[in-house]
């Protein structure tokens, strides 16, 4: 940076670089993060329960095991539609450059694969020998597959599958947070772009996946329940509450730590990040994910957290504060992906970025892969039901 | 005794019989120690040319001389010639820098170039300083970024020094196209694998110089051995002028100089 003149000089032209006048991650790698982050909050609700017995979840806690699959299943689907030559991605797997983050890529998403699918055949097990007794045919197969074969329920059997599911939780915990943490480290790797380059990306990422997994779990179970015409546990939406509340006092903070870090040191491309958080990103930043996704929803999980509140108002707020912080998570990496490609490396202007609705990455591409997990959690909720009985303290 | 006399018709015809005689000879006289007498390549870069190339004992320089580029664009011509760059993707551009009396600087680079700075820019307001162009292409990073984020090993540093693309091995993520600090490096929307300057390796190889250096009328690209001490660039290099790289910050370690830059390039 030693080559700018002057603050306002670098400006005035918006000269952009003419490779740069394309932004190549587009909407796709806006997804992909945000799918992995929903991943890993809802394995967090998952990992309290398992492994740190926070008993109030129970009603969740085999809802977000299946709900993490449904969205870990289509996790690579965003890259796949993003790559240039799709039909090459095995390469990432067969020769891997070891120097390169993203390599880890395939074999990080294999292993968190692995354990969920694990986890959850654990925690089914009961019900799985159970529905394999009382079904037929293919299904019946099907059932046998799962179970591994074994109709063994006896005391010392369920002992083992408990300590089994500790296990895989234990080690699922570190592997989440590597391939959410790796996610946000793809970028915070990148040195060319200043809004990137920072050791705390992964961290960001880390507590935003976590917030937008909470929420998309509170949100989910109060929805689906509503639908159903069954209870909410009051209870359970009270712990999600506090423990999204807890995780989002920590995102956003990180995240406006980034912001007034760079603000403060004045260094480097600190007027570049500067003129593209009150320039292209003024909106989109400062008064959608700071202002109305941010700081309202702070408010409110302030207000839930310290007051009583009357149940169906708590559960209606729940659901609420829940959708804005979706929004926040999504916008916020709308905000780091996209945005920060805006901004050209001849440090002297910005592009622009228009999405399409009909392109591979385009807008009816980004809602059917949205679409599919839920249809995949229609599927899997087929299977694995994710309530036994209306009583939720019967489930297991 | 009788006057010959031949009618001026004949006269006309071997007159001009023996110029165009004369011309041809005289031109393959001139030509044909030239090596236009065969259709071998000319040797640009000395020590390459019917010789083993030793893989592991090179070293190449590009050294870009902002003082003498006139901004005519012959680069990018040549360069899109080559390689059948696809339009709105640059290999290789030049930059025009305007300085106003303010210091004020102005950057542009319309098509990246490509058609030459005909026409003064007529969008500024104040009186002009300096104007000056500023060629770029890849910087042969010895640290390469591209090369350390590519996924697939598809970037990579050959043994002679040069970044290169194996375009049957790219998945076309743009990892690379994010990482390079200088922009050098575009997906190629119809091979869909990413792309960029290469320094013409493919005549490098032949002894040749890129492209984009063989047709530079005022040599402002300047490309050589540094293995051999009497090349220009070895001279330059070795000598006492300064030189200086583009964002020696991001600590990439271009092979690629430029003389003269002001401190406004980016």
């Amino acid at each position: 940076m030693d080559a700018a003149h002057t603050p306002a000089a670098m400006l005035v032209t918006n000269y952009v670089f003419p490779n740069d006048l394309h932004v190549h991650w587009s909407m796709m790698i806006v997804l992909y993060p945000y799918i992995t982050g929903l991943v890993d909050g809802a394995f967090i609700i998952a990992a309290l329960y398992y492994l740190f017995d926070v008993k109030s979840l129970r009603p969740v806690a085999r809802f977000s095991l299946l709900f993490a699959l449904a969205f870990l299943a289509i996790a690579t689907l965003p890259l796949l539609l993003h790559l240039g030559r799709p039909e090459r991605n095995f390469n990432m797997l067969l020769t891997p450059s070891p120097s390169s983050a993203m390599a880890g890529f395939g074999y990080i998403y294999a292993v968190s694969m692995g354990v969920v699918v694990f986890i959850i055949l654990f925690v089914y097990r009961e019900d799985l020998v159970e529905l394999r007794a009382t079904s037929k045919g293919w299904l019946q197969l099907l059932y046998r597959a799962l179970t591994f074969d074994s109709i063994d329920l006896s005391e010392d059997a369920r002992k083992l599958d408990q300590k089994i599911i500790r296990f895989l939780v234990g080690i699922g915990i570190p592997i989440t947070v590597v391939l959410h943490g790796y996610v946000g480290f793809i970028f915070g790797g990148v040195k060319a772009n200043p809004t990137w380059s920072t050791p705390l990306m992964p961290v960001i990422f880390l507590f935003s996946a976590c917030v937008s997994g909470i929420s998309a779990i509170i949100l989910a179970y109060i929805v689906i329940r509503k639908a159903k015409g069954r209870s909410i546990d009051h209870e359970c939406i009270k712990t999600c509450i506090k423990t999204l509340t807890l995780f989002f006092i920590m995102a956003f903070t990180f995240e406006m730590l980034e912001v007034f870090s760079h603000s403060y040191l004045k260094s480097g491309y600190h007027h570049m990040v500067e003129g593209l958080l009150n320039g292209p990103l003024a909106s989109s930043f400062w008064l959608w994910q700071v202002k109305i996704c941010s700081v309202i929803p702070l408010f409110v999980l302030g207000v839930m957290v310290l007051f009583t509140i009357n149940k169906h108002i708590y559960n209606f707020t729940a659901a609420v504060v829940s959708a804005l912080l979706l929004l926040q998570v999504l916008i916020m990496r709308w905000n780091v992906v996209i945005g920060g490609q805006l901004m050209s490396k001849s440090a002297r202007g910005y592009t622009e970025f228009h999405p399409e609705w009909f392109d591979k990455e385009g807008i009816v591409a980004v809602i059917i892969v949205m679409a599919i997990p839920f249809i995949i959690l229609f599927v899997l909720s087929r299977i694995f039901p994710f309530w036994t009985a209306d009583n939720e303290i019967n489930v297991k | 005794m009788k006057i010959l006399n031949p009618s001026p018709e004949m006269d006309r015809r071997s007159f001009v019989k023996k110029v165009l005689n004369g011309t041809i000879a005289g031109s393959l006289f001139l030509a044909w120690p030239m090596g236009g007498g065969s259709f071998e390549t000319p040797e640009e870069i000395p020590g390459i040319k019917g010789k083993d190339y030793d893989l592991l004992n090179q070293e190449f320089a590009f050294i870009v001389d902002i003082t003498r580029c006139i901004g005519c664009g012959s680069c990018c011509v040549a360069d899109k010639r080559e390689y059948n760059v696809p339009d709105g993707n640059y290999r290789t551009w030049v930059e025009r820098y305007v300085k106003g009396f303010s210091d004020q600087i102005y950057v542009d680079s319309p098509h990246g170039g490509l058609d030459g700075y005909q026409h003064p820019r007529t969008d500024i307001d104040e009186e002009i300083r300096d104007t000056f162009f500023v060629p770029k292409l890849c910087n042969m990073c010895k640290e390469a970024p591209c090369v350390q984020v590519c996924p697939v090993g598809a970037t990579f540093i050959s043994p002679d020094g040069f970044v290169l693309v194996d375009e049957k091995r790219c998945v076309g993520c743009a990892y690379c196209i994010q990482a390079c600090p200088y922009s050098a490096r575009f997906l190629n929307p119809i091979t869909k694998v990413a792309e960029k300057c290469t320094w013409c390796y493919h005549r490098v190889r032949k002894g040749l110089l890129p492209a984009c250096v063989e047709v530079c009328p005022t040599g402002a690209r300047k490309f050589g051995s540094m293995k051999d001490e009497t090349s220009e660039v070895y001279k330059i290099l070795k000598g006492p002028g300064v030189l200086t790289v583009l964002k020696k910050e991001m600590g990439t370690f271009p092979a690629l100089y430029y003389k003269g830059a002001r401190r406004e390039v980016i």
